[in-house]
């Protein structure tokens, strides 16, 4: 006995470590968790994190405008994911969420965002590539400039030449992407578009320096060569969505539509593979289409987090009253342990995190109601070994050790659902049903924690005390 | 002592008189799915205090965008939800705008629109989920249950409490639905699935008991065993349910208005779960025992091509205690394809 007593203490300080850790983690204005070891860093900040529902913002669904037959290449939906993620993060949402779902489905959740429409057009859109003719205007990478967009031109034809990047193009040119000014000045002739270009990659031309090769259709090889032979010597520059990437100096006219971008000395890898990528995805690499999208205003929001709190607040106080008066004694432990039980549950939504929606903070109250079952089926237990003439000590461990089996496969069966449920929830990015499925699951597994070991516990160090000798403190 | 056992044809009654007017319901009217399971949108606009805005205005001005089967409900606030076909961003964004310049300022509370591809997908893919969780629970019960003889019993009964609940549950959406357009959407899909989880929870919970006195008791009659079970956990099981009606009826009072249909639809399903694992799920086992035929024939009725299977097979390879039952079992088949037969052509005279 006197190791098993060593063993229920030394459980009890690891049981009021952990509700004073959890407590402390609950409580807001915590510091977060900031640890910088060596390799090791972590920057969290703890706090419940709202989903859309309870303080409004954006969820939509993309979907690939394809042919339903066609299948969907899954890196150019990986590309389509980090352009997304690019643009999106150009508006400022704190906490966007930005995922694949299936092989040709996108979700984003853009919680507070208050221009819905604007946000949609922003990662909707299919980026606008354009080549466009700058006479002998050198333009800043980054610059905003005013195009025609419509493609048309006739100029002499020359024979073959080659395209070297001008020598200003080099890391040294200060890169001001932060160019918010209004276009104005000179309008310029777009020569050819994205939908003219078949491919893009980084080679290594012949002193083995860096340079970037494309190659365009017919109709854009046309254009080109008519293009180049008449404005040998001048500027010509990529545009991605009215922003400057890069420029170059015509040195020859090119028929063919093989394009060779050089520079003196070669690019720098990275730039250049900056180059190919928006030459190759400036348009989306696929075409994407709303499906789903729902928005929430945030008083909407607010208005439900306040009444749902007050509803767990009164849901909870009710059981704990009625454990008390039901079952007394051991009612009062239970009492105890359910408070512990929402105080861990709450910390483990703020460090996993688990993103509160409406759904959730009931898959929660209910999971309240859940974690008393398992008191309840244990001290149902202990009441019939009293009644059957059962010592105190001994009817409450057998009241654990019958009552667990039925807790096992009555959570496990919960658990099963709540699984379907998450995978069912997270296939069509229908957050709330996912966070239901999440908050009761976890629910389910802290409960068997708290209503067991916590519960076991407080009553063995009781009863090893000495204090508690009546049945009737047990409500028999 | 009280005698569940003994009077379970009371208790089956019960459940019939809860069951049937929702199985007919859902045979005549079916369900309202909302714009998740059809596609569609839904847009929540509330107007200044003092803006006069009739629903038919609203509809109207749908109208005139091409949206001519709009459905606009007003509520308190002067707060309007208009459910039409699938509006894109631009549609919308005109509507409003057009909505500003008519009846004053508005502000967007809520917008929701489904594709009509991801809507029946939605739909589809509901079916298999809740398939797919009876299933892998049906697969459960028998592995918890292997040390027992006849372990899919257990199994199959609590699937037949469960099919009770969900009966219940999606009659009851169906009857609401008639009477004040509830609709059908992921969060019904999220209860419903719910208290199939906690329907067989609480099965477990009394099967195991008798599990465990079956063993200790060896040698008494089913029906004294099953019964003792069934007191032994009554306790329990009307505690716990009072302690989950009392954290939803919290959420139901308090919680606001989003979730209040589905805090409804959880509460009435966790009801009817406690019911069918004391009253059904453990009485069925006893049945089972005792009167496998009526089992037989319910499912004949109600499945009208499984019985006329197990009625042929009775026919002609029956034992001589089961081979009587087969007249029986084709005649139930026979009344279950009139009855629903009747009810479906019934719903073809109903004008939609």
């Amino acid at each position: 006995m006197f190791t098993d007593r060593h063993r229920t203490v030394a459980l009890l300080g690891c049981i009021i470590v952990l509700a004073l850790g959890a407590a402390w983690v609950d409580l807001p204005g915590n510091p977060g968790i900031h640890i910088h070891l060596g390799p090791i860093n972590v920057d969290r900040d703890l706090e419940l994190r709202r989903g859309l529902d309870l303080q409004g913002g954006l969820e939509v669904l993309l979907e690939a405008d394809l042919p339903a037959e066609e299948t969907v290449d899954a890196a150019a939906m990986q590309a389509t994911r980090a352009i997304i993620e690019q643009r999106v993060n150009g508006l400022g949402v704190s906490e966007p969420l930005i995922q694949l779902s299936g092989s040709r489905r996108i979700i984003v959740e853009l919680p507070g965002i208050e221009d819905p429409e604007r946000a949609i057009e922003t990662f909707g859109e299919t980026g606008l590539l354009e080549f466009i003719h700058a006479g002998y205007d050198y333009l800043i990478p980054g610059a905003v400039v005013t195009t025609t967009e419509e493609v048309s031109l006739a100029t002499p034809v020359t024979p073959t030449v080659m395209i070297t990047a001008t020598p200003e193009l080099t890391p040294t040119v200060p890169l001001t992407p932060s160019v918010s000014v209004e276009p104005e000045g000179p309008v310029y002739q777009t020569i050819l578009t994205g939908r003219h270009l078949t491919g893009a990659a980084m080679d290594f031309g012949e002193l083995g320096l860096i340079e970037i090769h494309f190659q365009l259709n017919d109709e854009g090889a046309a254009l080109f060569a008519a293009y180049t032979a008449g404005n040998v010597g001048q500027l010509m520059c990529i545009v991605l969505d009215k922003e400057v990437v890069s420029c170059a100096t015509i040195n020859q006219a090119i028929p063919d539509g093989k394009v060779r971008i050089t520079r003196e000395g070669g690019f720098p890898p990275e730039e250049a593979e900056d180059i190919v990528i928006r030459l190759r995805y400036g348009a989306l690499p696929i075409p994407l289409r709303v499906e789903t999208s729902r928005t929430v205003g945030p008083t909407l929001g607010e208005d439900s987090l306040q009444k749902s709190l007050l509803a767990g607040l009164i849901g909870l106080t009710t059981v704990i009253v009625f454990m008390l008066l039901y079952y007394r004694f051991p009612g009062l432990l239970a009492d105890v342990a359910l408070v512990i039980y929402a105080v861990v549950v709450v910390a483990l939504y703020e460090f996993i995190p688990v993103v509160l929606t409406l759904p959730g903070i009931a898959g929660f109250i209910l999971s309240v109601g859940m974690a008393v079952d398992a008191n309840i089926l244990i001290f149902e237990r202990m009441k019939e070994e009293l009644r059957a003439g059962k010592g105190l000590r001994l009817a409450v461990e057998q009241g654990f050790s019958r009552a667990w089996p039925s807790i096992r496969d009555s959570n496990f069966s919960t658990l099963i659902t709540c699984a379907i449920l998450f995978w069912f929830g997270s296939y069509f990015g229908a957050s709330v049903v996912k966070g239901f499925a999440l908050t009761l699951g976890l629910g389910v597994v802290v409960s068997m924690f708290t209503a067991i070991i916590v519960t076991r516990t407080f009553l063995r160090l009781i009863i090893d005390l000495d204090v508690v000798k009546h049945h009737r403190w047990f409500g028999v | 002592m009280l005698d569940i056992v003994g009077k379970r044809y009371w208790y089956y009654l019960i459940s019939a008189i809860v069951v049937v007017p929702g199985l007919i319901s859902l045979i005549l009217f079916g369900l309202n799915f909302s714009i998740d399971f059809t596609g569609g949108s839904m847009l929540e606009v509330q107007f200044g205090e003092s803006a006069a805005v009739h629903p038919a205005q609203v509809k109207e001005l749908f109208g005139e965008y091409g949206f001519g089967d709009t459905v606009v409900q007003s509520s308190q606030g002067n707060v309007f939800l208009i459910r039409s076909k699938t509006l894109d961003s631009e549609t919308k964004m005109a509507i409003e705008d057009e909505m500003e310049k008519r009846f004053g300022t508005l502000t967007e509370l809520r917008f929701e629109s489904v594709g009509p591809s991801v809507g029946g997908e939605v739909q589809r893919r509901a079916y298999m989920v809740v398939a797919l969780a009876a299933g892998a629970i049906l697969i459960y019960i028998s592995f918890a249950f292997r040390h027992v003889s006849n372990p899919v019993r257990y199994g199959a009964c609590a699937i037949i409490a469960m099919v009770h609940d969900i009966l219940v549950v999606v009659g009851l959406a169906s009857i609401l639905g008639v009477l004040h357009g509830w609709e059908v959407d992921s969060l019904f899909l999220t209860a419903l699935l719910t208290v199939i989880g906690f329907s067989v929870h609480d099965s477990i919970v009394v099967f195991d008991r008798i599990r465990e006195n079956s063993k200790r008791y060896a040698g008494s009659p089913i029906e004294d065993v099953v019964n003792h079970s069934v007191i032994q956990t009554l306790d329990r099981s009307i505690n716990t349910q009072l302690t989950v009606v009392f954290t939803l009826s919290a959420l139901l009072l308090y919680g606001g208005v989003t979730i209040r249909n589905f805090v409804l639809t959880l509460l009435i399903g966790i009801i009817s779960g406690t019911y069918s694992s004391i009253f059904n799920a453990s009485p069925l086992l006893v049945e089972w025992e005792r009167r496998p035929e009526l089992l037989i024939y319910v499912l004949s009725f109600l499945v009208p091509p499984v019985g006329l299977v197990v009625g042929i097979y009775l026919l002609l390879k029956g034992s001589g205690r089961s081979r009587p039952w087969a007249k029986v079992c084709l005649l139930c088949a026979l009344g279950g394809v009139v009855a629903i037969g009747g009810l479906l052509l019934l719903r073809g005279l109903i004008p939609s």
